[in-house]
């Protein structure tokens, strides 16, 4: 035998047998993890989806606290104090035509703003999984049906239905809820009933429903984890969304009316004022797209982790 | 088969390519020796896992750029080193001196694009040929490859050939220019079982009329037998025994090439014998054992096994093999019943 | 092939009728009418009007006389501007808004597709990183916020464009290139993703394994299979197109059709509002269409559909 060039002492103990057992066999090298846990160590090395993340997190906060920093009020006039600039002595986002203090309404805003969002996004996930969770486990002539309406729906743009249902409703955050979130959930619903006819199609399912299983229970049992990760990215999404289409129709005088405050609305009011005022618009327009980047890129960030594909 | 003794066409000489992933440095092939000689047909015999398809395209330089690090080796063709070639002396080797099939043909031709001028791209790329001699050469290769009513089928997409006539068409892009060697990933793993045979018959066929050289790879060492002259067993990105095919399959000297002729399900074999394949998975390419690759799973593993790398023993003329058991103070072990005198 | 195309332009139809006349149920709904800006009228005059407008007759036969009057391509005619038809009204304004997205579209197609075509070639370098961070950008900035700033730094304290109004075409940059941030941000993530696919694929090793330097592979075979999908961009970008311009046009006092909706929302005039209404569902509902009918066209294993081996 050739050996290479190191310098091997032969001794006779080196060439006994060692005992192999099959489980060392099998042993892949490395801590073995699950899906989730190898997805979460994928997103922690994403460090532009963590920075969203903690920006996110951070602006939640400032919206649930912001108003209570600062010993200023949104509410009520005070025209002594209209049009200050902003500093760091005083106001920090400076006060608006009627005296209130900025920082405080950009953080109300924020609220409704966000507040919105989550309804059209709950709306979005609970329309959207129950039509199409009905529609696939059903199958046959309701879910043609269903399908059907789903697909003229999907031909209805978001943005005439939202300035129809507007121009019905009294502007509040209930009428605009039901604005934006009355045709975007069709997505979910596909999404939805494509895993739900999967499933029917597995074994287990049939074996579990020849035992007399719950069909609730293996629904929630197996269809949720499956789609879950699917949810998620598109809740990130949902998000910027939805504060888009309140912004755009509190800009076009369709949401949120004065003196109540949304993110929309104060651009809106800032738009107008920017000839001499420009930081009426620049603060409330800074939160807004900082929040519309924070999901987009934590949403990236989450597809990317939880991809299956990307596993190697 | 007749035995190939003939001068090196491609030589192959420690090979070592690394990739940088998120996970680490994963090494791929870890110092990869093997030839190939004018007129035969060498089989890379392995697992997934084990090297040979990175070993196969790093003679092309087809492996990404961005993340593959070349750690060392040879890759000599023509008398010059292929790894330190610049990437445009390259181009006019891939093609007409060096030609790939792949694994899945499927995916492997351009879905937009007729079959024909698939293959004309590459006559007029190499050959300058005229756009009148191209189309009929275009016809003599799919002709040449077993594709009736070639005029018509040249002016056909990909999707209107099945899997079988796919591959003869990855296998006429190939041969367009006349290459000295083949390359064949895996040819048939993705077809039917039938087919498998026809494309088998075709690539032995082309290879006696053209007298091209071919580097087969393959896991399944049935393949092997009716179409190699020699073969080189990889395991854990390491060549771990080559030798004639007569010569593995009759004797062979390395527990793993044991393992992967006794996991062939024999013909004549009755039902009750269970097929035995070797337990347990190829070990992780982030973090290689230090001596042989095969130790986890290796039922006569030794201690030294696990600390240091075997060297070769040679058994004849073409047949080596790298393993601890072939030291002079290893026990003897013999070799399984059931291998001796397969096929 | 043709039975593909007839399913869906049967499926628009369909969808335009129910806007329509979901629409057009919904403007019964609300209050006004074309009598209050004028000055106090008697009972008759007041009378007069409201049979000028069929508002006299019931409820289901206005909805005939409407739709009846939309095939012809009456509209009805508008509740101010003293009784003007609606369809001039809207064919006055068009061309404005078409040229303002005509431009948009082509500029952010150039932009997006380089922005798109660069990041991938270097995928993970700066340029990637760059052209990427752009793109985020250009999506999450809505054009409400765009479009004020834009006319504020670029308008009045750089002077370089004009703030409002249309008088020359150097007006119709500042809007239009708002616009297309959207388009060429859309357009270039899409790009990059495409083609960082089909950089993966088989077909284009084989082609570098042909021996084809890797301009010829992008240009060849790269290039063709990631502008494919293009198509199925064409709604969401359809959609922000036509919030774009009624957003920009108001920011800008731009005279085109997106003001002038945005306008009749406040005076509550309907039949503009129903005019427009219908018009923008027609371009999205058209807008689907063609890209399920190009997509049909450009796949060819839709197009070549049987000839099986």
């Amino acid at each position: 035998m050739e050996t290479s060039n190191r310098q091997i002492t032969f001794t006779p103990d080196l060439f006994e047998p060692v005992e192999r057992s099959p489980e060392e066999a099998e042993k892949i090298r490395g801590a073995p993890v699950g899906f989730w846990g190898d997805a979460w160590r994928r997103l922690k090395r994403n460090r532009i989806a963590v920075a969203a993340g903690c920006v996110i997190i951070l602006i939640l906060a400032l919206a649930v606290v912001g108003p209570l920093l600062t010993p200023y009020t949104s509410i009520g006039q005070d025209l002594d104090r209209q049009y200050k600039t902003p500093s760091l002595s005083g106001f920090w986002f400076g006060t608006d035509e009627f005296g209130r203090s900025m920082f405080d309404r950009v953080w109300v805003g924020t609220r409704v703003s966000l507040y919105i969002a989550a309804l059209v996004t709950a709306m979005d996930m609970c329309v959207g999984m129950a039509y199409g969770a009905l529609s696939g486990y059903y199958g046959g002539k309701v879910d043609n049906i269903m399908q059907r309406i789903v697909e003229i729906l999907v031909g209805i743009p978001i943005l005439i239905v939202a300035i129809l249902t507007m121009l019905i409703l009294e502007p509040g955050i209930l009428s605009l809820t039901i604005a934006i979130g009355l045709t975007g959930w069709t997505s979910s619903a596909r999404l939805i009933r494509g895993q739900v006819l999967r499933l029917k199609e597995q074994e287990f399912f049939l074996a579990s429903r020849s035992l007399g299983a719950n069909t609730f229970r293996l629904i929630t049992k197996h269809l949720i984890p499956n789609v879950f990760y699917i949810l998620i990215i598109t809740l990130m999404y949902t998000v910027p969304t939805a504060v888009f289409f309140e912004a755009f129709l509190s800009f076009i005088g369709l949401g949120i009316q004065p003196p109540a405050a949304s993110l929309g609305a104060l651009i809106n009011d800032g738009a107008h004022q920017m000839r001499f005022y420009p930081y009426m618009l620049i603060f409330p327009a800074a939160v807004l797209v900082t929040i519309t980047i924070s999901f987009r890129l934590l949403g990236d960030g989450l597809r990317d982790a939880l991809d299956p594909r990307m596993r190697q | 088969m007749a035995a190939v003794n003939g001068e090196a066409v491609l030589s192959v000489d420690d090979l070592r390519i690394s990739f940088s992933t998120y996970a680490g440095e994963v090494q791929a092939v870890r110092g990869a020796t093997f030839d190939l000689r004018r007129g035969e047909t060498l089989a890379i015999v392995g697992e997934s896992g084990s090297g040979k398809s990175v070993a196969a395209r790093s003679i092309m330089r087809l492996n990404p750029e961005s993340n593959t690090i070349v750690r060392g080796g040879e890759i000599i063709f023509d008398g010059e080193d292929l790894l330190k070639l610049s990437e445009k002396r390259m181009l006019d080797i891939r093609g007409p001196k060096i030609a790939m099939v792949f694994q899945d043909p499927m995916t492997s031709l351009d879905p937009t694009m007729r079959v024909g001028r698939q293959i004309i791209e590459s006559l007029k790329q190499h050959l300058g040929m005229s756009g009148s001699r191209a189309a009929e050469r275009t016809v003599e290769l799919l002709e040449l490859v077993g594709i009736p009513n070639a005029e018509e089928r040249l002016k056909q997409y990909p999707h209107q050939f099945s899997g079988g006539m796919r591959q003869r068409v990855v296998i006429a892009i190939a041969l367009a220019c006349d290459p000295q060697v083949l390359i064949a990933d895996e040819p048939t793993t993705a077809l039917d079982v039938t087919i498998q045979a026809q494309i088998l018959e075709l690539l032995r066929e082309l290879q006696v009329r053209l007298g091209m050289s071919t580097v087969l790879i393959t896991h399944d060492l049935g393949v092997v037998a009716s179409t190699a002259h020699r073969i080189a067993v990889m395991y854990g990105g390491k060549i771990i025994e080559t030798g004639t095919v007569r010569e593995i399959f009759y004797n062979p000297q390395m527990p793993y090439t044991w393992g992967l002729l006794a996991s062939i399900p024999l013909p004549t074999a009755d039902r009750s014998q269970d097929l035995i394949p070797i337990p347990g998975t190829p070990p992780d390419a982030t973090d290689p054992p230090k001596g042989c690759p095969f130790t986890a799973r290796c039922p006569y593993a030794m201690r030294i096994c696990g600390d240091e790398m075997p060297g070769y023993t040679t058994f004849s003329d073409e047949h080596r093999a790298a393993c601890w058991l072939h030291h002079q103070m290893a026990p003897n072990v013999e070799r399984p019943a059931r291998i001796t005198g397969a096929k | 092939m043709l039975k593909y195309i007839l399913k869906r332009l049967v499926n628009a139809f369909l969808v335009l009728f129910i806007i329509t006349t979901v629409t057009w149920f919904l403007m019964q709904l609300l209050p006004g009418s074309p009598i209050q800006n004028a000055e106090k009228l008697t009972a008759e005059q007041e009378a007069q009007v409201g049979e000028q407008y069929n508002l006299d007759k019931p409820l289901p036969v206005q909805y005939a006389l409407y739709m009846t009057g939309l095939v012809r391509g009456d509209l009805g005619n508008s509740y101010l501007y003293g009784g003007t038809p609606v369809t001039s009204i809207i064919l006055d304004r068009l061309p404005v808004s078409m040229f303002l997205g005509t431009q948009a579209i082509v500029v952010g197609l150039v932009v997006g597709l380089f922005l798109g075509i660069v990041g991938a070639l270097k995928q993970n370098s700066i340029w990637d990183s760059g052209a990427a961070f752009l793109a985020v950008l250009g999506v999450s900035v809505p054009d409400f916020v765009l479009a004020p700033l834009a006319q504020y730094w670029l308008g009045l304290k750089l002077g370089i464009f004009p703030i409002a109004f249309f008088e020359s075409w150097w007006h119709s940059v500042l809007p239009s290139l708002v616009l297309s941030t959207v388009v060429a941000a859309v357009i270039a993530t899409f790009t990059r993703t495409e083609m960082l696919e089909v950089l993966g694929q088989d077909y284009v090793t084989l082609a570098k394994a042909k021996g084809l330097s890797k301009l010829a592979v992008v240009l060849k075979h790269v290039l063709r299979n990631s502008m494919i999908p293009l198509v199925t961009i064409m709604l969401p970008l359809t959609a922000a197109l036509v919030t774009g311009v009624l957003i920009v046009e108001t920011v800008f006092s731009i005279p085109g059709l997106g003001e002038q909706f945005v306008r009749s929302i406040f005076e509550k005039d309907f039949p503009i509002i129903m005019g427009t209404t219908i018009l923008f569902s027609v371009f999205f509902v058209a807008s689907y269409l063609l890209q399920d009918i190009l997509y049909g066209l450009i796949d060819p294993r839709i197009r070549v559909a049987g000839n099986r081996e």
